[in-house]
């Protein structure tokens, strides 16, 4: 008996045609931050994400809000800082609770980074591990072969982990199962010139493709 | 076969030679079981004999007997001089001249004796036992059992003190770590077989490695949480070594490990998974082998105005306090440049117009500042700056500063 028989026999018990192809989706967790995650659902698990943007694009001001949401959930955390760019008094602002936090000092290696991102998934037990390429110049983080990313992502499935890279660009390419665009939309200053201005926040525009349809949520960060 | 000593000297050191059962009955009586010492001395009285030799050796003064009990040999070395050898079964008529004061009763049951001119042991023993019974209770019983040599008590051993030590002399010279492994291999299975046979774990390692050349090489480890994986060792233990190896090839291998009562935790339903701590600890050591030391562990923020002062602490990623900040509003945040970034700055009406730095230049669109900060002005560490927040024409905001030293790109809001 053929399999398309077989198949045609199950289906006609199930009263519906199955679909046997595609994966069931991924448990997602909030991200923190309520406007992407009203628009994307937050970050799924077991998958990697790529957080992109360039400098001042409001990147690192998701990723603390990541950080923090993780850690009021008690899960542990990792960062892998290729840059060394990480501020722990930034962080404490941002709700991060730095004692959930493990952090990884590459010292301006992306290589290293790498490395060490590798060993923490394959270690298991965190609920989130970053990869901070946001201060790699772009060349050396293309550089990472698309071999490696894919190595993460295998060791990251199945597993209730997320994996999020944050870089100039997107590097994973098809690897990353989300890919978060950020850019700067504004710069909110305050009070006049010389006297008392202020940097008072920045409109961040996350886009992103959701269930097949591009979303761009808009969020704030402040400064105070 | 039980054998007593009582006298001066260092008593439970004697009895230890000759047995790991031993009772310290009293500050001046030790009594320990001396059953199968036949095997290697041969007769009772020889057994005896090797005693009282090895208690003439190391000065020790003290009666010695052997006895079928532990009771009748405490009784005999308390009341007869020198060495006695009680015969099985002859108990009773051995220790029958004894007075009654030997056992100690409480001095009322004493005085109630006395009255009725019961004296000595022989006495006590042809007491009839049910009369003994209802005059003088379950006390008075206890000392006409002892009185006849039948005491059947067990002995209360001292808790032998727990060393959890090995070492390993080498014919030869050890330069490589891979051999050293299969000798580090050893030692750390046989400690651990030793730990797990008491229903111990251990969260501190020692090893101290002498050296060809006379030195000694020592490091020590130490675990966040008590535990048995030798594996686990084994591995922090090369990676110990790969990182700090020793000066010249080693001769000699000793090995300590602090025994401690394995940790028992059931985590909840619904509490997250953490990282578990040993294996942590292995992934940590690995990570340390190339990031280097002091770059990996959890940031802890010092109690001080001083920008970015913060350290890193050892500890793991999984215990930290619950806080209660609200963490649903998101923060700028800043990246840091590390090391800062030396800049050259245009100033126009005191106010920074321009900014080159590695990586940073750009014309000034908007800025707010200068906040002037300074403090440790009573410390010799003194810091004193002035920040501005600047919107450069390469798109970035970035905070700069200047302090004595000259101008500077602390790092750039993302």
């Amino acid at each position: 008996m053929g399999a398309a028989v077989l198949l045609k026999q199950f289906e006609s018990m199930l009263g519906e045609p199955f679909d046997w192809q595609s994966r069931p989706e991924p448990e997602r967790a909030p991200s923190g931050i309520a406007e992407i995650d009203s628009a994307i659902g937050g970050l799924p698990r077991g998958c990697l994400t790529e957080i992109v943007g360039p400098a001042s694009s409001g990147r690192t001001s998701l990723l603390l809000g990541l950080l923090a949401a993780a850690t009021a959930r008690q899960e542990a955390c990792a960062l892998v800082d290729a840059e060394d760019a990480f501020s722990p008094h930034s962080a404490a602002e941002a709700g991060v609770q730095l004692g959930r936090l493990l952090w990884v000092r590459c010292g301006h290696s992306a290589e290293h980074a790498l490395k060490a991102a590798d060993l923490l998934i394959q270690g298991g037990g965190f609920g989130l591990v970053v990869m901070d390429l946001g201060d790699t110049p772009p060349a050396t983080a293309r550089r990472i072969s698309l071999a490696s990313w894919f190595r993460l992502r295998r060791a990251v499935e199945h597993t209730p982990a997320m994996l999020v890279s944050l870089a100039r660009q997107s590097n994973a390419r098809t690897c990353a199962s989300l890919v978060i665009e950020c850019g700067r939309k504004a710069a909110t200053w305050s009070g006049a010139r010389s006297v008392s201005r202020l940097l008072r926040s920045i409109e961040v525009r996350a886009q992103s493709t959701h269930r097949r349809k591009q979303c761009s949520p808009v969020f704030t960060a402040r400064a105070i | 076969m039980f054998a007593c000593l009582h006298g001066t000297g260092n008593l439970t050191a004697l009895a230890m030679e000759f047995s790991p059962i031993v009772e310290a009955t009293g500050p001046d009586t030790v009594t320990f079981d001396v059953s199968g010492l036949d095997r290697i001395f041969g007769l009772p009285q020889d057994v005896a004999a090797a005693i009282a030799r090895r208690a003439r050796e190391v000065g020790v003064k003290a009666n010695l007997a052997l006895a079928g009990n532990p009771d009748a040999a405490i009784c005999a070395a308390r009341g007869f001089r020198g060495v006695s050898l009680i015969p099985q079964g002859d108990e009773g008529k051995f220790l029958a001249p004894l007075p009654l004061g030997l056992l100690s009763p409480a001095p009322q049951l004493l005085e109630t004796l006395e009255r009725w001119g019961i004296r000595r042991f022989h006495e006590m023993a042809a007491l009839p036992p049910l009369g003994i019974a209802e005059r003088l209770g379950p006390e008075g019983l206890r000392l006409r059992e002892l009185a006849r040599g039948e005491g059947d008590r067990k002995m209360l051993p001292i808790a032998e003190a727990l060393h959890f030590e090995d070492e390993i002399e080498l014919d030869y010279p050890v330069e490589l770590l891979e051999p050293l492994a299969f000798l580090l291999a050893r030692l750390i299975n046989g400690l651990a077989t030793r730990l797990a046979t008491r229903a111990l774990a251990t969260d501190e390692l020692r090893l101290r490695l002498k050296l060809e050349t006379g030195g000694a090489h020592e490091r020590c480890l130490r675990l966040p949480v008590p535990s048995l994986d030798t594996r686990a060792f084994l591995k922090l233990l090369q990676l110990d070594l790969e990182a700090n190896p020793p000066a010249a090839p080693i001769v000699h291998l000793w090995m300590g490990v602090n025994p401690v009562k394995p940790q028992a935790a059931q985590s909840g339903l619904f509490v997250p998974a953490a990282p578990e701590p040993v294996k942590l600890e292995l992934t940590l050591a690995r990570i340390r082998a190339f990031v280097g030391e002091g770059r990996v562990g959890t940031p802890e923020l010092l109690d001080t105005h001083r920008p970015d002062a913060f350290r890193m602490q050892k500890g793991t990623a999984a215990s930290g306090k619950p806080q209660c900040k609200n963490a649903s509003v998101p923060f700028m945040a800043l990246r840091i440049f590390r090391p800062r970034r030396a800049a050259r700055v245009a100033l126009a009406s005191g106010q920074p117009s321009f900014v080159m730095a590695d990586g940073v230049r750009g014309k000034v669109l908007d800025l707010a500042g200068p906040w002037r900060t300074s403090g440790d002005w009573w410390t010799l560490d003194a810091w004193q700056r002035d920040e501005w927040d600047i919107a450069l024409s390469d798109g970035a905001l970035y905070r700069i500063y200047c302090e004595p030293a000259g101008w500077f790109v602390e790092g750039s809001y993302d």
